[in-house]
């Protein structure tokens, strides 16, 4: 019969480094220390280069007059104001862009979705068709085209596009609204100029089409994807209540899929907001263009970077917070 | 009735209103493909595609080396041509063990017609034009070769064939920057295409260890694997890409000793390679996640160390099932590279913009961006594609059927 102490025995361990006790501490501590070498040489490189160029962190730079000028901001700003003025404007910008981009995108998004559901063939394959080609090409290329082959060969003047109430022209795109006066007025041509109460920028309109319709193709697939995570059975029984094929979407299936849809969105949102980033391409004066300006300018691209991470950061995290929040509101509860 | 007629009245016109908007979807895209065809046609000048061919291939690769890319595109038909004969030269459950399978037949074709089109319509001269042909030819040639006599070579030889894939790339990167005696091209004369598909294939590359490492470290039991992982992949996608491109052309000369900071062109690379791991790191999670605790008992309990259990039992398994994700991320991968563009790189993108800078090429930037439309859009395609067979192929009843074969 073996001795029960002599298992422990030291020689009768595994050697210590397969102990399973002390084998995590040591990879975590060689990471650990790995990291730290790593963290101290670049922090130690990034002081030396900016003490040698006099550039240590400082923040006195927004204090100063900028310069540059922002030709459609919703804060106002000159070229006279300190670079925080303006920094502010491009995250209004930013902002504007944003929530405009989510609202459009997630109405076409949600009807191409439904759009792929529906009983006519036509539309069906139309949608596929819209989804598959838009994924496929970069959302800067499409940019671009929107900016410079579309918008920027619109005719001017009297030759411009108009639809009652709407007017699309090389100057702008010019909507109705309520004018002086609290009137309601529509697009007028004066003296060769069209005037509106309500002008967008085509290079707000341009970035506003790219994005709108390459997210609204993803959110299409997210819809789409939530759609199909119904079972089949609630059409059927929607249907033989005698619901038609809206009815049945809007009441019955739509509800059920919302808790597929939302955390879907939540990426898609997120990556709308980052996307928005591109509109430097378009000549759109976003946060990401002006903190570009304001380095070329200042130098300070360790400050003006920060600036730029902690501005998305945010974001992202506003978003989420938001879609969480919504999420957990249309989850089933279940006792 | 006729099936079609009934599947049309099925698809297109089952009630009046569905019949309205089915007529009216058809007058709208017949005026929208008629408006195309008249414009591609009449109204388009394609002279500006066609004088800047070179330049949307390779940007300002000296044109005396340029044989060294035509060397390397040899190489490379070849090595698909072998590649795609031996897929095909053992029989297997999948297929039905025919030399030419009638896709295969189809894809030829159209390969054929590409390379014959192509030069023809770009007005190439009569030397580059034959080069393509050449290229054709060799692709044929070699896939015909490959799968009449690879059953012939013995299993050393083809266990070892894949090894010629990254033997390529690594003669590729010398053809292309030179060195061993070729004359070096600095990366700044790399441009158009070219750059573009050697930007993403070498993030792709990379990223991919990278990013299975993060996502073995976000769901290890090691609480500062773990840490470290979570806060690099929710960082970098906190960020959106042009921010960290801007980081890695501004702020990365501060973070390195003088002198040791790559060439512009690799540190955008880096970049998007980092950038690349985070999101494949999340696509790799979720495989790693679908793969039932069970498996990894049952490992262990064989006595597999847990690098064993990793290798042969939890990746396999994960990596399928995460292969559509991840194709998925190296499809956006490869469009993210236009982005290089914006930090003044002459990427497909940037030799575009450079293009329609030139004032003689005014107002013909819409046969420039549909075109590279079009080239995104089938590499993406293609990605897509293959994803889909490797997928089938991959599929578990596929294999074990093929297994069960003698």
């Amino acid at each position: 019969m073996p001795d029960p102490q002599a298992s422990l025995d030291p020689l009768d361990r595994p050697p210590w480094w397969r102990d399973r006790r002390v084998v995590p501490w040591l990879v975590q501590g060689v990471v650990a220390l790995l990291l730290l070498v790593l963290i101290a040489f670049l922090l130690g490189n990034l002081v030396h280069n900016l003490t040698t160029r006099d550039m240590l962190l400082s923040w006195r730079w927004l204090g100063q007059t900028a310069g540059f000028d922002i030709s459609e901001t919703l804060v106002p700003f000159n070229a006279e104001m300190p670079y925080w003025r303006g920094l502010v404007a491009g995250l209004a910008n930013t902002l504007r862009a944003v929530i405009t981009g989510l609202v459009g995108a997630t109405l076409l998004g949600t009807l191409a979705g439904m759009a792929s559901y529906s009983r006519n063939g036509l539309l069906r394959g139309l949608t596929r068709t819209y989804v598959e080609t838009i994924r496929n090409i970069p959302l800067l290329l499409q940019l671009i085209f929107w900016y410079f082959v579309v918008f920027l060969s619109l005719p001017n003047g009297s030759a411009a596009l108009q639809i009652p109430g709407v007017v699309l022209a090389k100057s702008g795109l010019y909507l109705a609204g309520l004018g002086q006066g609290m009137h309601w007025s529509l697009p007028q041509l004066v003296n060769g100029v069209w005037q509106a109460p309500l002008r967008l920028s085509v290079e707000f309109a341009a970035l506003m089409s790219g994005l709108i319709i390459y997210s609204g193709a993803f959110i299409a697939e997210v819809v789409r994807g939530g759609i199909a995570s119904v079972p089949k059975g609630q059409w059927e029984a929607a249907t033989s209540l005698g619901m038609g094929w809206f009815a049945t979407l809007r009441h019955v299936v739509l509800p059920q899929a919302l808790r597929v849809i939302v955390p879907g969105l939540n990426t898609q949102y997120i990556s709308l907001a980052k996307n928005s980033s591109l509109a430097v391409a378009v000549g759109f004066t976003d946060l990401y263009s002006v903190a570009e300006t304001t380095l070329n300018q200042t130098g300070r691209a360790l400050e003006v970077y920060l600036l730029l991470l902690g501005a998305y950061l945010a974001m992202d995290l506003v978003i989420s917070l938001l879609m969480n929040g919504l999420n957990r509101f249309v989850q089933i509860r279940e006792r | 009735m006729n099936p079609l007629l009934r599947r049309l009245r099925a698809d297109l016109f089952a009630t009046p209103a569905d019949g309205a908007l089915s007529l009216g979807l058809i007058a709208l895209i017949t005026a929208a493909a008629v408006g195309l065809v008249q414009w591609a046609t009449q109204r388009a000048q394609w002279a500006v595609i066609q004088a800047n061919s070179t330049l949307f291939a390779v940007g300002r690769y000296p044109a005396d080396q340029q044989w060294r890319l035509w060397l390397l595109t040899a190489l490379l038909t070849a090595a698909t041509g072998v590649t795609w004969g031996l897929l095909r030269c053992h029989p297997r459950a999948d297929r039905d063990g025919t030399l030419w399978p009638r896709n295969d037949l189809v894809v030829l074709a159209l390969l054929a017609a590409v390379a014959f089109w192509l030069p023809w319509v770009l007005q190439l001269t009569p030397a580059l034009q034959s080069r393509w042909w050449l290229l054709a030819a060799l692709l044929a040639a070699t896939r015909w070769l490959a799968g009449r006599f690879g059953s012939q070579l013995s299993r050393p030889v083809l266990r070892l064939f894949p090894l010629v894939w990254p033997l390529i790339y690594l003669t590729g990167m010398v053809l292309i920057s030179g060195g061993l005696g070729l004359m070096p091209v600095s990366p700044s004369q790399w441009g158009g295409l070219l750059l573009t598909l050697l930007t993403s294939s070498f993030a792709i590359l990379l990223c991919f260890p990278l990013g299975v490492l993060l996502a073995l470290g976000r769901r290890s039991d090691l609480p500062l694997l773990r840490w470290i992982s979570v806060i690099y992949i929710e960082f970098i996608r906190g960020a959106p890409l042009i921010t960290l491109l801007f980081l890695g052309q501004n702020i990365l000369g501060f973070l390195l000793p003088g002198g040791l900071a790559p060439d512009r062109i690799w540190r955008a690379a880096w970049v998007l390679t980092f950038f690349a791991a985070a999101y494949l790191a999340e696509a790799v999670r979720s495989g790693l996640a679908s793969v039932p605790n069970g498996q990894i008992e049952a490992a262990r309990s064989l006595g597999l160390s847990y690098p064993q259990t990793l290798v042969r039992v939890v990746l396999p398994q994960a990596l399928r099932v995460a292969l559509p994700a991840m194709v998925g991320q190296f499809i956006s991968l490869l469009q993210d590279t236009t982005l290089l563009s914006l930090i003044g790189l002459l990427e497909l993108l940037g030799v575009a913009r450079t293009v329609m800078a030139n004032p003689a090429f005014l107002g013909h930037s819409a046969e420039v961006y549909l075109t590279l439309a079009l080239v995104f859009w089938s590499c993406c395609a293609a990605l897509g594609l293959g994803s889909r067979a490797l997928e089938k192929r991959l599929d578990p009843q596929t294999l074990s059927r093929s297994s069960s074969q003698p």
